[in-house]
C-alpha cells in the first residue's frame, strides 16, 4: 500500500462514521466535578507523579501526536496508539475533556473550549488537594524539569529548582538536567536539595571505578509503610546529548544492577518498590518483563500520556508500567492498598491539569512572577503571528519544526536542513502571537549552535539510517526515545520494519535523486560533538527569531513528511 | 564516590602502581606474554576462522554464557566495556570477538582451574557490530552473541 492508498483508506474509515473529534456539550459542562473522583483515596499509600515538565512554569497548550508509531511487538499497544485508536482502547468518550487531553483530535477548537493546561501554580493546587486526603503521600518528579524554557536556561535551572521545592517534590531523577554539566547538577543536589529532595539514579556511575554518583534509591515512610523509590536516569544521556557535559559519568540501562538494587531495597524492609524511571515507556515495558520485585514503574522520557498503566508479567509477579506525559499537562495518582507487607491492590489515574479548573496557588504564582520579572521584556517580544497551529510532537515532523527548518534553510542559504527529533516544545493556536518565550520553548538548550555542513549523499543517508534505528530498532533497549530527525528540502521514503541500514530509500532533492558522492549544503542545530562546540555558531533561536521578525505573519506550514512504507493499519498513525 | 581510593592512586603515581603489581605477581615478564600470543587467532577475520585458529570446530550457542556490564549502545566507540561470565562447567578460556572489526578477535583469557570464569575488558569499535563471547570448556567450544550499537548520537528526546 502506498501513501495515496493509505490516505484513501483513512478517508473511507472517516466516512464510515469513526469520530474525528469535537467538543460535546456534555464534555464542556463536566468541568466543575472533573476532579471529584480522584479526590477520594483508595488503599493506604498515595504516590503522586509528574514528569518531563520541561520547565513550563505557566499554563500552555500541548498537542499530543497523530503519529506515534510502534513497530514489532510494540505495534498497536500503548503507548503507540493515537487519536480515535487511543480513545477506543481506553474507553474514553469523544468530545470530552479527557479526549482532548489524551489526543490531537480537533485540537485547536477543543483547546479553545477547554483552555490551557499545566502551570506550576495550578499544579500546586491539585497536588495540595490530593495530598490532603492521602497522609504522607510522596510527590515524585521523573526529570526533564530544569530544561525547556528561557528562564530555566538563563538561570541554569534555578527557577525550576526553587519551584520544585515550593511544590514539595520529594524524589526526582534526571536527563536534560545533566546538560547543565556535572558540577551544576552536584551543586543543586548537594546544596539546594539537601534535606529536601532526594535525587536518585542507580544507573549513573563514575567512568573510572564505577562508583555510584547518586543514591540508587531511598526508602520513605508513607502512612507507616516503608516505600522504596529507585531512580533510573535516561540511560543514553551521553549519547543523545553532548558527552562533554558529563565526561566522568557513565550511564546505560544497567539491568543486572537494577535487580540488585531492587533486591537490596526489599532486604532493607521496603514493602513497596517503585521505579521512578526516565527510560522511556518501551524500555520500561521490557525492563518490567525481566526485572522482578518492582511493584510499579512510574515512567517518562517518551512523553506518552497513557491513561491507564500496562500490567507486565515477569518471573516474580506483575509490574505496573505507566507514562505520565509532558509539559506539566498531567499529574499521575497511584493509590496502593498495602496489606501484610505487600501490595494487594491499586488504582491509577492520569489527571490532566486543566488550568481553568484549578485556582492558582498564590505562593507559587508569586515565585513564578519573581523569577520572570528580570526577563519580562525579552520574553514578551512578539516576533510574528501564526496563522496555523504550531506543534512539535510526532514520529516524523511537526509544524514548529517545519518552521525551524525553513528558517535555517533561508537564513543559512542551505538546500537541506536537519532539526533534532526533540519531543518537548509547546503548542500555539492559530492567531496566537509567537513571542520570544515561545521560540525558546522550542530551542532552549545549552548547545544551541546553528551549524552548516557539507555532507555527501552517502553521509546524509547514514545519518537518517542511524536516527531511524534509534527509533525503530525492534529491541527497545537499543532505542533512544527521541523522534525521527526532522528534514527540510530532502524527500525520502522510510520502511520502519526494514533492517538496520536498509530503512531509508528514494532520497531526492528538487526532483533529482541524491547522489552518494556529491556534497550538499546542510544546515542544522544542537550538535552533540565537542568539535562542534569548539567551532561554535549562532544560537538557533537567534536565527529563527530573525526569520520570524522579517515574516511578521506565518501562514500554515505544510509538513515535509517521508513516504512511510509498511505501516498501513498501524493504530499509531492517523492522518 | 570513593575519593579516598582515587586519591591514593593519584598520590601513588603510575610507576609505583606498576611496581606494586609486578611485585605482587600480576605482571609477567615480557617473554612469557609473547609465548601465549596466538598470532593466527588474532589475525583471523571471522568467528569460524578464530575458532579454527584456537583449535576447535563449529561452536554451539549457549545460554550458560552471559554478557555483564556490556552496553546495548556504546557511549564511546573507542572504549566499549565488554564483560563475559560463563557458567559452562570446566570453562578453560574465554575469548571476545567483535564481528565487524578488521581483526575480529579482541581478547583471549586463559583461566587456570579454580578461577571464577568472569572476565572484562574494553574494546574499540568503529561501527555497530555483533559481539561474540567464545568459551572453551572441557575442550569444546560454546558461543553467545550480543549486538552493541555505535551511533552518531544526538537527536534524543
Amino acid at each position: 500500500m502506498n501513501r495515496r492508498e493509505f490516505l484513501e483508506a483513512i478517508a473511507v474509515a472517516t466516512a464510515a462514521g469513526l469520530p474525528v473529534g469535537s467538543v460535546s456539550a456534555q464534555g464542556a459542562a463536566a468541568g466543575a466535578s472533573f476532579y471529584d473522583g480522584a479526590m477520594k483515596p483508595f488503599g493506604n499509600v498515595g504516590l503522586l507523579h509528574f514528569t518531563d515538565c520541561h520547565a513550563q512554569l505557566l499554563p500552555i497548550y500541548f498537542r499530543e501526536p497523530n503519529v506515534n508509531l510502534g513497530i514489532g511487538a510494540a505495534a498497536g499497544k500503548p503507548p503507540h496508539l493515537v487519536g480515535e485508536h487511543l480513545l477506543k482502547h481506553f474507553g474514553i468518550a469523544p468530545g470530552t475533556r479527557d479526549a482532548h487531553a489524551f489526543t490531537y483530535l480537533d485540537f485547536a477548537n477543543a483547546a479553545r473550549a477547554f483552555g490551557q493546561v499545566g502551570g506550576f501554580a495550578h499544579l500546586a493546587t491539585l497536588v495540595a488537594r490530593l495530598k490532603a486526603a492521602r497522609p504522607g503521600a510522596l510527590l515524585l518528579d521523573g526529570g526533564d524539569t530544569w530544561q525547556g524554557s528561557a528562564t530555566a536556561l538563563w538561570t541554569k535551572g534555578q527557577d525550576m529548582v526553587d519551584a520544585q521545592k515550593q511544590l514539595g517534590v520529594d524524589v526526582m531523577t534526571g536527563h536534560w538536567e545533566f546538560t547543565y554539566g556535572a558540577d551544576r547538577v552536584k551543586e543543586i543536589v548537594e546544596k539546594d536539595f539537601a534535606g529536601r529532595v532526594d535525587f536518585v539514579a542507580q544507573n549513573v556511575k563514575t567512568t573510572d571505578f564505577g562508583d555510584p554518583v547518586f543514591k540508587p534509591y531511598v526508602i520513605r515512610q508513607v502512612n507507616g509503610v516503608p516505600v522504596a523509590i529507585v531512580g533510573q536516569a535516561f540511560p543514553y544521556t551521553p549519547i543523545a546529548n553532548p558527552r562533554y557535559f558529563v565526561p566522568e559519568w557513565t550511564f546505560g540501562i544497567q539491568e543486572e544492577e537494577m535487580q540488585k538494587v531492587v533486591d537490596d531495597a526489599r532486604a532493607k524492609g521496603a514493602q513497596v518498590v517503585v521505579l521512578l524511571s526516565h527510560n522511556g515507556m518501551d524500555v520500561d515495558l521490557k525492563m518490567a518483563s525481566r526485572v522482578t520485585g518492582i511493584d510499579a514503574i512510574l515512567g517518562g522520557h517518551t512523553h506518552d500520556g497513557v491513561p491507564q498503566p500496562t500490567l507486565v508479567a515477569n518471573r516474580g509477579g506483575k509490574t505496573l508500567v505507566g507514562n505520565a506525559g509532558s509539559n506539566g499537562k498531567f499529574l499521575a495518582v497511584l493509590d496502593l492498598d498495602v496489606k501484610g507487607g505487600k501490595v494487594a491492590g491499586f488504582r491509577y489515574r492520569l489527571l490532566p491539569v486543566f488550568s481553568a479548573l484549578l485556582p492558582a496557588d498564590p505562593a507559587m504564582s508569586a515565585l513564578i512572577a519573581k523569577v520572570r520579572a528580570p526577563y519580562a521584556a525579552k520574553l514578551g517580544e512578539t516576533l510574528a503571528t501564526t496563522e496555523g497551529l504550531l506543534y512539535r510532537r510526532g514520529s516524523f515532523n511537526g509544524t514548529s519544526d517545519q518552521l525551524i527548518l525553513e528558517a535555517l534553510m533561508a537564513e543559512k542559504n542551505a538546500e537541506i536542513a536537519f532539526s533534532p527529533g526533540f519531543r518537548w516544545g509547546t503548542t500555539l493556536l492559530p492567531g496566537q502571537a509567537i513571542r520570544m518565550e515561545h521560540l525558546m520553548d522550542q530551542t532552549a538548550v545549552t548547545y544551541p549552535f546553528a551549524t552548516v555542513n557539507e555532507f555527501t549523499g552517502e553521509m546524509i543517508k547514514a545519518i537518517l539510517e542511524d536516527v531511524a534505528d534509534n527509533l525503530f530498532h525492534p529491541d527497545p533497549y537499543y532505542q533512544q526515545g527521541g523522534d525521527m530527525v526532522r528534514v527540510g528540502g530532502l524527500k525520502y521514503t522510510i520502511s520502519p520494519n526494514a533492517a538496520s541500514g536498509a530503512r531509508i530509500s528514494r532520497m531526492e532533492l528538487a526532483g533529482k535523486p541524491i547522489d552518494a558522492a556529491k556534497r550538499y549544503k546542510v544546515a542544522g542545530w544542537a550538535p552533540v560533538s565537542e568539535e562542534a562546540r569548539n567551532t561554535g555558531g549562532e544560537p538557533a533561536w537567534e536565527v529563527v527569531a530573525r526569520y520570524l521578525r522579517a515574516q511578521k505573519s506565518i501562514p500554515p506550514r505544510t509538513l515535509n513528511l517521508p513516504v512511510i512504507e509498511g505501516m498501513a493499519g498501524n493504530p499509531g498513525m492517523s492522518v | 564516590m570513593d575519593m579516598h581510593r582515587r586519591e591514593v592512586l593519584k598520590a601513588g603515581g603510575g610507576a609505583t602502581l606498576y611496581t606494586l603489581l609486578a611485585a605482587a605477581g600480576f605482571l609477567k615478564p615480557g617473554d612469557a606474554l609473547a609465548q601465549a600470543w596466538n598470532k593466527g587467532a588474532f589475525e583471523a577475520k571471522t568467528l569460524d576462522e578464530v575458532v579454527k585458529a584456537l583449535g576447535g570446530a563449529a561452536p554451539a550457542q549457549s545460554k550458560d554464557i552471559a554478557f555483564v556490564q556490556t552496553p546495548d549502545i556504546a557511549e564511546n566507540g573507542a572504549v566499549v566495556p565488554i564483560g563475559v561470565s560463563s557458567s559452562v562447567p570446566k570453562t578453560e578460556s574465554i575469548a571476545i570477538l567483535v564481528e565487524k572489526n578488521p581483526n575480529a578477535l579482541a581478547a583471549v583469557f586463559d583461566l587456570p582451574a579454580g578461577t571464577e570464569p568472569t572476565v572484562s575488558t574494553r574494546v574499540k569499535m568503529g561501527q555497530s557490530s555483533n559481539i561474540h563471547a567464545l568459551v572453551r570448556a572441557d575442550g569444546k567450544f560454546y558461543v553467545a552473541t550480543k549486538e552493541v550499537k555505535v551511533t552518531l548520537g544526538g537527536c534524543g528526546g
